[in-house]
């Protein structure tokens, strides 16, 4: 269990003890999230980072609601997310996906693509939808006049702020950014980010910031935590786990980041070729195949939080 | 030193569309050539045109191309299909798609050079075998056995590098090698580019869309956008003074930990990349430029900062 900060009051997100796991057929399964616990501040911006498999994408979906764990619980502003209705939950919140070209109705118009959760919660006048799209457009940088476009008419970064649009127009407390611009160029990703962060100090948002890019999330989390075949193997305030990174795993990471700076070559991360497989998690530490300072007491022993200022990290070796 | 592959003045249009805008470049022998740019700029345009690879439908001109000195505008279909997997070979941003799903890993790599060099079945997989091994595939004998599904991304990677240079290529284009690979994957791939490219003397063309990339693997970098290279020079001459403002906006883009203040706004680009017609005139950029005056509707002078290094842009050096 791994909480983030101390909050001040309910927090905006406070997940307890969350498992889900997908069966295989033929009596196997595979554990996407393995008992992961945490809380985000109203405010407050957690960056998960992981590699693919490692159950980022699992996570959000039983924070959205959109999977039912196999344990645990998840509260979004003091609410039991399992306990409300579709609507309701639509109101506390909403996701924005990495890739805008699917993430749209390539048919509908992008007035309709924002009015959607405002016409879906059935209680809107014409006149409070038309004003409430016509803010939300403005308020993400689109002219009115994108409003009658189509998807396909549209570029990758006008797509995804038409998402974010979508997301905010029910004014929702959270929202969970899923690699909200791995598709996008970098000039482009650069307005999205600034965008995001614009949106979160204006409208009081937090956010769930799923991202495989530490360069980005170091530039948006408050809080990062890294997650490893469906834990959380190091969680502290951003600052803190990019200046002193103390899993091994959270330092490969870490590592790998090239940044553009010549002459610097590319890093040895010292992980091998052994993959995460999550249909098949190793015993002891789960990190203990890959790890390059594994010593034998790793394979048989099962790591326990150690707490450190607004977080922890599991890890045998660290003291 | 004489290039390996030089690429004068070239164009590829697709009906109304102009991809590439007179691109030159060259890639001399051991070198480590970045073509970096946004979607759309021409960059994996550019690669399939050297390759002679482009749809149909599309129009390629150009000056020159020459591999080895040898004028490649002038080969047919054979003459380009004997250097192809031979002395040029390339690999693709997508191993799953770019191996065949219906044959092992040890058939697609002899094929090459049982083709190319009428090598035996044996010789080929022994070759094959030393090839896994090298790229940092353990167990390459069990391997070969296996289909690409049965493969990680990553290894599936190395397995297409493995593949391009089962005929000791003089020349390696990497169209986005890595991103459709975790980090940790990446840096491993692309450290083994670059030990590759060093231990074998590999002239190695590599288009990427990342700029950390680029600083830390290319010798040099030419910057491409709307068609054109806008700038071009040493790596480390680049990113310690750009001159196109394109190429210090990009710079400018990207979150750099430790760099960059959390929550600060990042140097975003405004606007979108055009669409470049075939008549176009004037600089591509300068509806984004905050330098922008009249007279970058004209056209605009390619300028030298220095020996190495130029930039398509009027602004002064």
């Amino acid at each position: 269990m791994i909480p983030t900060s101390a909050p001040a009051r309910a927090p905006a997100i406070d997940v307890r003890h969350v498992a889900k796991s997908f069966g295989l057929g033929g009596g196997k399964s595979v554990t996407a999230v393995d008992d992961v616990s945490f809380t985000v501040p109203s405010g407050g911006v957690l960056g998960i980072v992981g590699e693919s498999g490692c159950g980022k994408s699992t996570l959000a979906r039983v924070i959205l609601g959109l999977l039912a764990p196999n344990s645990g619980e998840v509260e979004i502003d003091g609410q039991k997310i399992g306990a409300l209705d579709r609507k309701a939950r639509a109101r506390l919140i909403q996701p924005v996906f990495q890739d805008p070209f699917s993430s749209l109705n390539p048919l509908a118009r992008v007035r309709d693509i924002v009015a959607m959760p405002l016409v879906a919660q059935a209680s809107f006048s014409r006149a409070e939808i038309a004003t409430r799209v016509d803010e939300g457009l403005a308020r993400v940088g689109l002219a009115p006049e994108m409003g009658r476009r189509l998807p396909a008419e549209l570029s990758g970064g006008q797509r995804q702020r038409v998402a974010i649009a979508r997301a905010l127009v029910l004014r929702p407390r959270v929202v969970v950014c899923d690699e909200p611009t791995s598709a996008l160029d970098v000039s482009v990703q650069a307005q999205i980010l600034n965008l995001l962060s614009e949106l979160r100090r204006d409208l009081g948002l937090t956010y769930l910031f799923i991202s495989h890019n530490l360069a980005v999330v170091e530039h948006v989390a408050s809080d990062v935590a890294v997650m490893y075949l469906g834990r959380f193997v190091e969680c502290r305030p951003t600052e803190a786990l990019f200046a002193t990174p103390e899993h091994p795993y959270t330092k490969a990471l870490l590592a790998s980041v090239l940044t553009p700076e010549p002459g610097l070559g590319v890093p040895d991360v010292g992980l091998g070729d052994v993959l995460p497989d999550p249909a098949n998690i190793p015993p002891g530490c789960r990190f203990h195949p890959r790890c390059p300072i594994a010593e034998p007491r790793c394979s048989n022993e099962t790591p326990q939080l150690k707490p450190r200022p607004g977080g922890g990290v599991e890890c045998l070796l660290v003291p | 030193m004489s290039a390996l592959l030089e690429v004068e003045h070239l164009e590829v249009s697709f009906g109304r569309t102009a991809a590439v805008r007179g691109t030159s470049f060259a890639v001399a022998p051991g070198e480590t050539h970045c073509l970096v740019g946004e979607s759309g700029c021409g960059k994996s345009v550019t690669a399939l045109a050297i390759m002679n690879l482009l749809a149909r439908g599309s129009a390629r001109r150009a000056r020159r191309i020459t591999f080895q000195g040898e004028d490649l505008l002038k080969l047919n279909d054979r003459g380009m299909a004997r250097l192809r997997g031979d002395a040029m070979a390339m690999i693709f941003q997508e191993p799953m798609t770019s191996l065949n799903p219906a044959y092992t890993v040890g058939s697609q790599m002899t094929e090459v050079l049982r083709r190319h060099r009428g090598a035996s079945q044996r010789a080929a997989i022994d070759r094959a075998a030393d090839l896994l091994a090298r790229v940092g595939i353990t167990a390459p004998g069990m391997r070969l056995g296996q289909f690409p599904h049965q493969l990680s991304g990553g290894l599936r990677q190395r397995v297409m590098i493995a593949m391009a240079l089962m005929c000791d290529p003089k020349l390696l284009i990497a169209d986005e090698p890595t991103t459709a690979l975790d980090v940790t994957v990446q840096a491993q791939i692309l450290r083994l580019l670059a030990t590759l490219q060093r231990d074998l003397g590999l002239g190695l063309l590599l288009i990427t869309h990342d700029l950390g990339i680029v600083a830390r693997i290319a010798s040099r970098v030419s910057v491409m956008y709307a068609g054109e290279v806008v700038e071009s020079a040493p790596t480390a001459e680049l990113f310690a003074g750009p001159r196109h403002p394109y190429t210090q906006g990009l710079l400018r883009c990207v979150p750099v930990p430790g760099k960059v203040r959390r929550d600060e706004p990042l140097g975003a680009i405004r606007g979108t990349v055009p669409r470049v017609g075939p008549g176009f005139e004037g600089c591509a950029f300068r509806e984004r430029c905050d330098f922008a005056d009249e007279t970058c509707q004209h056209t605009v002078p390619r300028q030298r900062a220095s020996a190495a290094h130029d930039y398509l842009c009027r602004l002064p050096a």
